[in-house]
């Protein structure tokens, strides 16, 4: 093999990479063969994907090695798990509300003392500053975390947004003043969060016109050029055949 | 001749000062099983001294009961202080100041639950070297974990607030809830997607039946699952999850019954698609695109398939209602939805819609939750500040109630 070709199996990773990544694109003109295609390889891969995955790490490892090792406690939750099945035999349907409830009622308890310890507790913990720090730092530092006038701010921001969630109480007057101070903070928050999010997508799409860059050249047999082209053509074709109203959906 | 004897005399003791005091062995040691921990670790605690300093090296070594000592752990003596926010003041291993170690098992060391090990501190600076007497410490799994107890006690008081809410919501049944924009619009949407014949998309999260706003998700699917029998549409759920999946097809089902429409129900309604992110994604803005659903409801928790979804289904003119405690997607719901429903909004939304005394009642106790917290906040701010004023701790005897203790 001369030294400038690449692998065989990876000019045709390249070649399915770059004609995905054109099909899921070509959402963005309209819903189209090209794109059910990708819909449905990437729906049917990730499902085949998950069962072997879960086959091997669950099933394998975490219970059939396990019971050969001599350790049936494996047993238990396999029962709770068969117990979801019953569902298909009508007659015994039943018992799959007892793996429910399991599930239900443990992911409750797990989940209220972790609640309280991230939403309340350590909402508290982080809310509550001293308005004046000793040592180095002013009221008005605002580069400093724990300046007075930071803790003010959060404290102003913390306050108003937990009043706009009371639901039992009519918001007018004072209320509605402190509600909608809380609105604003709200609103403050996110679209914060949406330009650090938008920007994170940003570099997501770079990333993804890199690696069509990366296989436009040559070695990779100008992959992005071949496959552009052929989708262009592709959806050119089929609306002209749908404005003829001969096209096969 | 006087001044040069006082110079020297000055000199003396300064340099006297300067040198290294004896070493004596630390006071106060004990080794203890590390509390409220899984096991397989022990700690230290041993006084303060006054000539602490970088040089001088403290060292842990243990042994087992019939083992030889070996040194496990090396640290500066001016380290390893006990802070306030490290421990709360009903669970603390040795009073605020002093020294506190823990030492977990390792490579080197294993430490084994229910034997007991040797253990003693030397001090070491230079060529000098003090040993601490010998303390025996056995390390176990504790079951509870004390230092939580601030969490416990704050579940049982607003499990008590709760219960009291509910038993006056039904004595009472009008207790005024505002109006939610996004809730008034639920009804709006179903009698829309009925009358242009098109389907209902009912949404449950990326979450599993573990998470809060999951649940939340299915308890309102039960309520707008109600409101779609009696007009007689199409309601299709699609899921990632398929626990989700069979428990919304429970509560889909208990809801056709309850609304006197059980031959309506269709077994398919609730269907799994895959529990990958973006396929998931891609397949449900394939069904959004091909079968145009009026009205697209998305609850629960939600990652970066939400722009995703709420794009595609805002692009094909369906009425979108979102409701999310996932804050960095609140964003997008806001700007791609018709209502959202923000944070809170999504666990009043069940007992909006249903008015039932319990969950009604629970909102009402959730709100005196809140009034509770903003106290919280409020005096504990107004008591820290006066703690740094006064230049005292005994504040924290208060402000450590209100902190997240691991």
């Amino acid at each position: 093999m001369p030294a400038h070709l690449i692998p065989t199996e990876a000019l045709f990773g390249a070649w399915v990479a770059v004609g995905l990544t054109l099909f899921i694109f070509s959402f963005l003109y309209k819903d189209n063969p090209l794109f059910k295609i990708g819909e449905h390889l990437y729906v049917g891969i990730s499902v085949g994907y998950t069962v072997v995955i879960v086959w091997y790490t669950v099933f394998i490892r975490l219970v059939w090695e396990e019971i050969k090792k001599g350790n049936y406690e494996p047993v238990i939750p396999v029962i709770i798990g068969l117990l979801i099945l019953t569902r298909f035999i009508p007659k015994i349907a039943w018992l799959s509300r007892i793996a429910f409830a399991f599930v239900v009622g443990f992911g409750s308890g797990v989940a209220i003392p972790r609640t309280i310890s991230s939403y309340i507790l350590k909402q508290i913990e982080d809310t509550v500053n001293p308005l004046v720090t000793m040592g180095s730092g002013s009221f008005f530092q605002l580069a400093n975390p724990q300046s007075g006038m930071n803790t003010v701010v959060v404290l102003i921001g913390v306050v108003s947004v937990l009043f706009y969630f009371f639901f039992s109480i009519e918001h007018t007057g004072a209320a509605n003043t402190i509600a909608r101070t809380g609105i604003y903070f709200l609103m403050i928050g996110f679209g914060a969060a949406f330009g650090y999010t938008v920007m994170s997508r940003m570099s997501l799409l770079i990333g993804r016109f890199r690696d069509l860059q990366t296989y436009a050249g040559g070695e990779y047999a100008y992959a992005t050029a071949v496959l552009l082209s052929a989708t262009i053509v592709t959806l050119a074709l089929w609306e002209i055949l749908g404005r003829r109203g001969t096209r096969l959906e | 001749m006087i001044l040069v004897s006082i110079f020297l005399v000055l000199l003396f003791q300064g340099a006297a000062s300067a040198a290294p005091s004896a070493l004596g062995p630390p006071e106060g040691f004990r080794a203890l099983d590390t509390p409220n921990d899984g096991g397989k670790s022990l700690s230290v605690v041993w006084n303060r001294s006054a000539d602490e300093r970088p040089e001088r090296k403290i060292q842990v070594w243990m042994a087992a009961s019939q083992g030889d000592f070996k040194k496990v752990a090396e640290f500066p003596s001016n380290s390893r202080y006990i802070k306030p926010g490290d421990f709360p003041w009903w669970s603390e291993p040795a009073a605020k100041g002093n020294h506190y170690a823990k030492i977990a098992s390792s490579q080197a060391f294993p430490i084994e639950d229910g034997r007991s090990y040797a253990v003693k501190l030397v001090i070491r600076e230079g060529d000098q070297e003090s040993s601490s007497d010998v303390s025996h410490a056995v390390s176990e799994p504790n079951w509870f974990n004390t230092a939580q107890v601030n969490n416990l006690v704050f579940v049982l008081a607003f499990t008590a607030v709760l219960l009291a809410s509910i038993r006056a919501a039904r004595l009472n049944p009008l207790v005024y809830l505002r109006r939610i924009a996004g809730l008034d619009a639920v009804e709006e949407a179903i009698g829309r997607s009925t009358e242009m014949g098109r389907p209902i998309l009912y949404l449950t999260g990326s979450g599993d039946m573990g998470d809060v706003p999951t649940i939340a998700a299915t308890v309102i699917l039960g309520e707008v699952a109600k409101k779609v029998a009696h007009y007689d549409t199409t309601l299709k759920i699609p899921h990632r999850d398929p626990i989700v999946m069979a428990v919304c097809q429970e509560i889909v089902k208990e809801a056709y019954i309850e609304a006197g429409r059980p031959d309506a129900y269709k077994e398919d309604c609730n269907f799994f698609i895959t529990s990958d992110q973006f396929s998931y994604t891609a397949a449900v803005d394939g069904i959004m695109l091909r079968e145009k659903p009026a009205a697209n409801f998305f609850m629960g928790s939600y990652y970066a398939e939400s722009l995703l979804l709420t794009e595609t289904g805002a692009g094909t003119g369906a009425i979108q209602i979102a409701g999310t405690d996932s804050d960095h997607q609140l964003p997008f719901f806001v700007t791609t939805c018709d209502y959202t429903l923000i944070g809170e909004e999504l666990y009043a939304a069940s007992a909006y819609l249903s008015r039932e005394p319990v969950l009604v009642g629970t909102l009402r106790g959730q709100d005196f939750g809140k009034a509770f917290i903003m106290a919280v906040l409020v005096f504990g701010t107004a008591l820290a500040t006066l703690g740094v004023v006064m230049q005292t701790e005994m504040v924290h005897y208060a402000l450590d109630l209100f902190k997240d203790f691991k």
